[in-house]
């Protein structure tokens, strides 16, 4: 089952000759458990597909589907539902609440969504657990490293029963090892507990994490990855002398 | 990395018998680098030779037989390990040519042709990627030589990307290329030094 549809989408900015096309039909679909990432040069639309893909911008032409759903048919109560219970961002800045310590600053997406506080803080602090961070609970986030302060951000979400992750670049302020480490955490997020994850970056490493690469060039979509055979292919070729 | 220098690292440990070598070898280059057994026979004995290791006198020729490493072998191997690899003049890079030829062949698109080289690579890193996902990390020589493979692969994206840019830019301010009917363009750096080109 595809989690997430984007059919023909187009959005541009402004009118007449100021118009600004971000994104020109373009159409992807990411099934359930996969790991997409979107590559292009900046400029090239990458952000604003998150945001399109997150509900978080209506497209100009075009539809999105969310586990099935079409957006654009749903209640604004049921949009802010979907982007409350099933979409989790991550972002490059992290974006934590600096006065909340991890545990909370992961719970808190619950407790709007009006769990219980201790509920909540069961979910947040199973979902820290998941990322190793369990003992950085009580910990604010100046009291964490980078890289520690984005699995928090990862592990808020994921909290509760989110199952779409979409990160906007989540490694681009970490140093080479922790943003490995975070495409690691995003890809067994998909393999192990069944999230399904679009990340958006222009390294090549960090994209070849995902199970597909989609390559975005002026708001469209002008290739994408095979999928890859495994990686015994690399191995045991010619003897070399 | 030679065999040669090889089979005298795993000897600096101790003595050892030619199938322990080989196993070895295989065990710390992390499989990507596989050999027959007929080259470490022949190493060893072009080594023996030479008079940086010595076997234990026995006739055998096969696995049963034991070698070990000559002071000579020792100031040999220290050498090579701080020896640089020569990487003086560029090498003849096939991926590089067809870029810059694809600016001049007019039926050709430039941004396809950096595309069709950014999607294999990326699907060779991928490759890669994934004996990463998959690895518990206790195997060093096999993360080092994974990683060494993905930064490779990545500089070539790296330079893609920075060529499709370079491509935009000259398409926006068409004075800024220099190519003009009685204007050739210059001479690649290292034809024109003539350096011997490595591969």
């Amino acid at each position: 089952m595809s989690m997430l549809e984007l059919l023909g989408v187009s959005k541009s900015y402004g009118e007449g000759s100021t118009q600004v096309h971000a994104l020109r039909d373009v159409s992807l679909t990411v099934d359930e458990g996969a790991m997409v990432a979107v590559m292009g040069p900046s400029g090239s639309g990458k952000s604003t597909l998150l945001t399109i893909a997150g509900t978080l911008e209506a497209p100009s032409s075009g539809e999105v589907l969310i586990a099935g759903q079409p957006v654009s048919t749903v209640s604004r109560g049921t949009k802010a539902a979907l982007r409350r219970r099933v979409i989790g961002y991550v972002f490059q800045d992290f974006n934590l609440l600096p006065g909340l310590t991890a545990a909370e600053n992961v719970s808190l997406p619950l407790e709007l969504d009006g769990l219980s506080a201790r509920k909540a803080r069961v979910a947040g602090l199973k979902a820290l657990d998941r990322l190793g961070l369990g003992g950085r609970a009580a910990h604010y986030p100046d009291q964490l490293s980078g890289g520690e302060r984005q699995r928090v951000a990862i592990a808020r979400a994921m909290v509760g029963d989110r199952r779409l992750l979409l990160a906007d670049e989540p490694s681009g302020a970490l140093d080479s090892a922790n943003a490995q480490a975070v495409m690691h955490l995003l890809h067994d997020a998909c393999k192990e507990a069944g999230m399904t994850a679009v990340v958006v970056t222009h390294d090549a490493q960090l994209a070849s994490w995902a199970d597909r690469v989609v390559f975005l060039r002026d708001g469209q979509v002008t290739d994408q990855t095979d999928p890859a055979p495994g990686p015994e292919s690399l191995l045991h070729t010619e003897p070399n002398q | 990395m030679s065999v040669r220098h090889a089979m005298l690292a795993l000897l600096s440990e101790g003595p050892k018998y030619g199938l322990q070598l080989r196993e070895e070898f295989e065990a710390r280059t992390g499989e990507v680098w596989p050999l027959n057994v007929g080259q470490v026979y022949a190493t060893l004995q072009r080594l023996e030779r030479d008079g940086l290791v010595e076997s234990d006198g026995t006739s055998d020729e096969g696995p049963r037989k034991a070698f070990l490493i000559t002071p000579e072998g020792e100031q040999e191997l220290a050498r090579w390990l701080r020896r640089p690899p020569d990487l003086s003049s560029p090498p003849r890079d096939e991926l590089v040519m067809k870029v810059l030829v694809a600016l001049y062949v007019p039926a050709a698109d430039v941004h396809a042709v950096i595309q069709a080289h950014r999607r294999y690579l990326v699907e060779l890193m991928q490759q890669w990627t994934r004996i990463k996902a998959d690895d518990t990390g206790s195997d060093l020589s096999m993360s080092l030589a994974v990683d060494a493979e993905l930064f490779r692969l990545d500089s070539v994206v790296r330079w893609l990307d920075a060529a499709e840019a370079r491509v935009n830019r000259a398409a926006a301010e068409p004075s800024a290329i220099r190519m003009s009917e009685d204007e050739a363009p210059a001479p690649l750096p290292w034809r024109r030094r003539g350096a011997g080109v490595r591969r």
